[in-house]
C-alpha cells in the first residue's frame, strides 16, 4: 500500500536534516521516496496533507509504568501503548515494578507478547535485583537475552552501595545502564518536598537531600566500577549540579527529567490535590531553574514521563495516604513544547534529541533514519496548535494528572511505526 | 456581621475581623456556661456529626458539649465503631453521612488536608478539629481567648510556643491566629522539632528555654507526644525535661511573671513540673472551660450563616 505525507518539514538532528515542503512516499510502512514525487508515485496512494507540520524521528519515552502484570485495573500493555501512540510516542520503555517484578525471562516475554503488533515498540527494563528487594542481583544475562534494555529497582534505589557495586560490575558486561530512582530510604516516607509549603500544609516532608545523597553515592560507585548509571526523574538543584560535574569528568552518567518537574513547583500542592503527589516530589522554583539550565547545557539528556497510572479510588483519598505518581504519556509533548520550545529554553532540534534520540542512545536502541528503505518511524507535530488537555479523552486506563484543562501550545498530530499510523483517533494500516 | 467563610478549616488566611467576631461571640457563651441552666435554643433542629478518625476524648467532649449547649442534635462517629475498619473510603463514609442530611461536620483526622477534602465532596459546614500536623483552629482560638481574658489584649503581646512544633497542629494555628491579631510570636524547642523555614512565617526560633521565659509575656507549652514517632526526635525524656521543661526554679531564676498555657493532657514532670502545672501562672483549666465557649461560638456563627 502506498501512502503520501504531503508538504511536511522533515527534521532529524541525528542526520543534520531540516527540510521544508517535502512530500514523502511510504510503501507498506517503508520510506520509498523523499521529495520529487512523480505522477506515478501518486497513483493509487493515500494522501495526507500535513502542510506546516513537522516530522521527527518517532519520540521515545524511556520511563513508563504499564502496570501489567499485576495491576491491570490501572493500565495494561495495550492501553498504555494506545496512550503512547495518542501522545506522540512510537516507543516506550516500561519499568519492572510490576507484580511479579520483571526479574525473569518469562515476564519479559509476556510483556513483549502483549505488545506484539502494536504501533508502539515496547522495550522492557529488568529489575536490578531479585524481586526488587535489593538483596541479590537479578539474572541479568538471562534478562538481557530476553531483550531487556536496562536494569532498575525503580520505586526505590538499589538498596545498598554494596549491591549497587555488584550490579554495576555485572551489568557492565552487557553495557546496559542501571536506571536509578534516587532516594535515601532513611530520609524517605514523606508526602511532599520539605520546605515552607510542607511546613504550612502540615504534610510530612521529604528533604531534597534524600535524592542528592543517592545521586552522589551512585556517581561515586559508577566512577569506581566504570558501570553506567542513568538517573531517573532528576528533581533537585544539587543533583543537577552533581551530574554536571560528573559529566565534566567524563563519567558514565546520564539523566532524565519529567515534564512535571520542570513545569510545576511544590506550590501546586497547596490544594492538597493528590494529583500533585509524586515521588520525587514537586520541588521549588530554585530547583526548576537549575533543571532548565541542565536541559540547556546538556546535563540532562532526556525527558521522560514517569507515566504512573493509579486508580481513581486510590488517588481519591487523603493526601498522605494516596499513592505517588501521575500519568504523563499524553501531556508530555505538549508540556515540553509549551514550557521548553515556546519559552525558548530549547530549540526544536535539542528537544527532539531529548525526546527521540538520546533515550534510544542510552538504551542502545537504533535511532530512526529518514532514508529510502528505512522503516517509517515518525512523530508528526503541530508546533503551534493551541489546545486544552481533556483527561476524559485519554487512552490511558487511569486519569490521574494535575494537567487536566491546562492550555498548551503544540501537540502531536500523528505517529507512524510498524506499518501503522495513529491519526485522528484511529489506527490506520499503511 | 457574619463570618466570611462557611467552614473553619484553619486560621491561615482568616481575617482579623472573623477572629475578633468569634472571640467576642465566645464571651457571650462563656456567660451562658455560668448560668444554672446552661442551654440555649440557638441551633435547635440542626444536626452536627462529630467525625473522629483519631482518638481524642477531650476535643470530642468539648465539641459535643458545645453542641448540646446550643440544642443541636449531635452524633458521634468514631473510627473504631465505624465501617472504616471494614475498608470503606473516607469519601464513601462522608457521602453516606451526608445522605442522612446533616448540617455540620466536625472532623478530626490523622491526615492533613482532610477537612478541605470534605468541603469538596459535601455541602455541610466543615469544622476542623485537628488534621494531621496541620491545623487545629478551635484550640488556637481558645488559647487566644484565654490569653485575652487574662491579659486584656493580644496585640503587641509576646507569645512563645514551646515544644514539638514540627509535629503539632496546635502550633501552626496559634502562629497564624496570633500573628493576625498582632502578637509577636516565637517558637522554642529542640531544633529537631522545629520545622524548616518556619521563620518565613514571621516567627522567631529560639532553643534556649530561659531566653524564652525572659523575653515573653506568654508561654504556650505543647504536650510532648511520648507515645508517638515524635519520641525519636529527642534523646530521652530526662534530657527533654532538663533542658526544655518549665519548672518553678526556672521561672524564679528568670524572675518573671509569665502566663502559661497548655492544651493538655499534661505530661507532668516532662514539659511542665507539677508545681507549675498547678501553680499561679497557669490557666490550663480555664482553657478547658473557654474551649466549650469558643466551640459554641464557632458552631453558632457557622450554623446560622444561611
Amino acid at each position: 500500500m502506498k501512502t503520501i505525507l504531503k508538504n511536511v518539514t522533515l527534521i532529524n538532528p541525528n542526520q543534520n536534516l531540516n527540510r521544508k515542503g517535502i512530500d514523502i512516499l511510504l510503501t507498506d510502512g517503508i520510506i520509498s521516496k523523499i521529495g520529487n514525487l512523480t505522477k506515478e508515485d501518486k497513483n493509487d496512494s493515500h494522501e495526507y496533507d500535513f502542510s506546516g507540520k513537522v516530522i521527527t524521528p518517532g519520540f521515545f519515552d524511556m520511563h513508563v509504568h504499564l502496570r501489567e502484570p499485576g495491576r491491570e485495573d490501572e493500565e495494561t500493555v495495550l492501553t498504555g501503548c494506545n496512550a503512547a501512540a495518542n501522545g506522540g510516542f512510537t516507543g516506550i520503555a516500561c519499568m519492572p515494578n510490576t507484580e511479579p517484578a520483571v526479574d525473569t525471562a518469562e515476564v519479559v516475554e509476556f510483556i513483549k507478547k502483549q505488545a506484539a503488533n502494536h504501533l508502539v515498540d515496547v522495550e522492557v527494563i529488568g529489575a536490578a535485583t531479585l524481586g526488587r528487594k535489593g538483596e541479590v542481583i537479578s539474572p541479568m544475562a538471562e534478562l538481557k537475552e530476553a531483550g531487556v534494555k536496562g536494569f532498575s529497582d525503580d520505586g526505590s534505589a538499589v538498596k545498598t552501595a554494596g549491591i549497587l557495586k555488584r550490579a554495576l560490575e555485572y551489568s557492565n558486561m552487557f553495557d546496559l545502564p542501571i536506571i536509578e530512582h534516587c532516594e535515601d530510604e532513611s530520609l524517605a516516607g514523606g508526602a511532599m518536598n520539605e520546605g515552607l509549603n510542607s511546613t504550612m500544609l502540615g504534610l510530612p516532608p521529604i528533604p531534597s537531600i534524600a535524592e542528592d545523597l543517592i545521586v552522589m553515592r551512585d556517581i561515586i560507585v559508577s566512577e569506581y566500577t566504570g558501570g553506567r548509571i542513568h538517573i531517573a526523574h532528576i528533581s533537585t538543584k544539587k543533583s543537577v549540579e552533581m551530574v554536571r560535574e560528573a559529566k565534566k569528568k567524563g563519567l558514565r552518567i546520564t539523566a532524565e527529567v519529567t515534564p512535571h518537574h520542570f513545569t510545576l513547583t511544590d506550590d501546586a500542592v497547596r490544594t492538597y490535590d493528590t494529583n500533585t503527589k509524586m515521588n520525587p516530589p514537586l520541588r521549588t522554583q530554585n530547583d526548576v531553574n537549575e533543571i532548565l539550565l541542565g536541559l540547556q547545557d546538556g546535563t540532562i539528556d532526556c525527558i521522560a514521563s514517569d507515566h504512573a497510572p493509579h486508580s481513581l479510588e486510590e488517588k481519591e483519598a487523603e493526601f498522605e495516604y494516596a499513592p505517588n505518581g501521575i500519568i504523563g504519556l499524553e501531556t508530555q509533548i505538549g508540556l515540553s513544547l509549551t514550557e521548553l520550545f515556546h519559552k525558548k529554553i530549547l530549540s526544536l532540534e535539542k528537544l527532539i534529541e531529548k525526546m527521540a534520540i538520546n533515550p534510544r542512545k542510552i538504551l542502545n536502541i537504533p535511532i530512526p533514519k529518514f532514508e529510502v528503505g528505512e522503516k517509517a518511524n515518525f512523530t508528526i507535530l503541530d508546533l503551534d496548535e493551541i489546545w486544552t488537555v481533556d483527561l476524559s479523552r485519554s487512552k490511558s486506563k487511569s486519569k490521574n494528572s494535575p494537567f487536566d484543562k491546562r492550555l498548551l501550545t503544540g501537540k502531536p498530530v500523528a505517529t507512524v511505526n510498524n506499518k501503522l499510523m495513529f491519526y485522528k483517533d484511529k489506527f490506520i494500516k499503511l | 456581621m457574619p463570618l466570611s467563610s462557611k467552614h473553619l478549616l484553619g486560621l491561615q488566611g482568616v481575617p482579623k475581623e472573623d477572629i475578633q467576631l468569634i472571640l467576642d461571640t465566645a464571651t457571650t457563651f462563656r456567660e451562658v456556661l455560668e448560668r444554672p441552666i446552661k442551654r440555649v435554643p440557638t441551633l435547635q433542629g440542626k444536626t452536627v456529626v462529630n467525625l473522629f478518625y483519631e482518638n481524642s476524648t477531650r476535643t470530642r467532649i468539648s465539641f459535643e458539649l458545645a453542641e448540646k449547649r446550643l440544642s443541636a442534635d449531635s452524633i458521634n462517629f468514631a473510627v473504631s465503631s465505624s465501617s472504616v475498619s471494614k475498608g470503606e473510603s473516607f469519601k464513601d463514609t462522608m457521602r453516606n453521612i451526608e445522605a442522612m442530611k446533616v448540617d455540620m461536620v466536625v472532623v478530626r483526622h490523622s491526615a492533613a488536608g482532610s477537612p478541605l477534602f470534605l468541603t469538596k465532596i459535601c455541602d455541610a459546614n466543615i469544622i476542623n478539629a485537628g488534621d494531621g500536623i496541620h491545623e487545629h483552629p478551635t484550640q488556637a482560638l481558645l488559647d487566644m481567648y484565654s490569653i485575652r481574658e487574662k491579659l486584656r489584649r493580644l496585640e503587641g503581646l509576646k507569645v512563645c510556643i514551646v515544644g514539638d512544633i514540627a509535629h503539632s497542629r496546635v502550633a501552626l494555628s496559634n502562629i497564624y491566629g496570633l500573628k493576625t491579631m498582632g502578637a509577636d510570636v516565637s517558637v522554642c524547642g529542640p531544633l529537631t522539632m522545629i520545622p524548616r523555614y518556619i521563620e518565613e512565617l514571621g516567627v522567631k526560633v529560639i532553643h534556649n528555654i530561659d531566653e524564652a521565659i525572659q523575653e515573653n509575656d506568654v508561654l504556650n507549652v505543647l504536650r510532648i507526644q511520648l507515645e508517638r514517632k515524635a519520641r525519636e526526635y529527642f534523646p530521652s525524656i530526662r534530657e527533654y525535661a532538663k533542658y526544655f521543661g518549665i519548672t518553678e526554679e526556672r521561672l524564679e531564676k528568670n524572675g518573671k511573671d509569665i502566663l502559661i498555657l497548655h492544651p493538655g493532657p499534661i505530661n507532668r514532670g516532662v514539659e511542665l513540673s507539677s508545681a507549675v502545672a498547678d501553680g499561679l501562672n497557669q490557666i490550663i483549666l480555664q482553657q478547658v472551660t473557654n474551649g466549650v465557649a469558643i466551640r459554641m461560638a464557632v458552631l453558632y456563627l457557622l450554623g446560622t450563616l444561611n
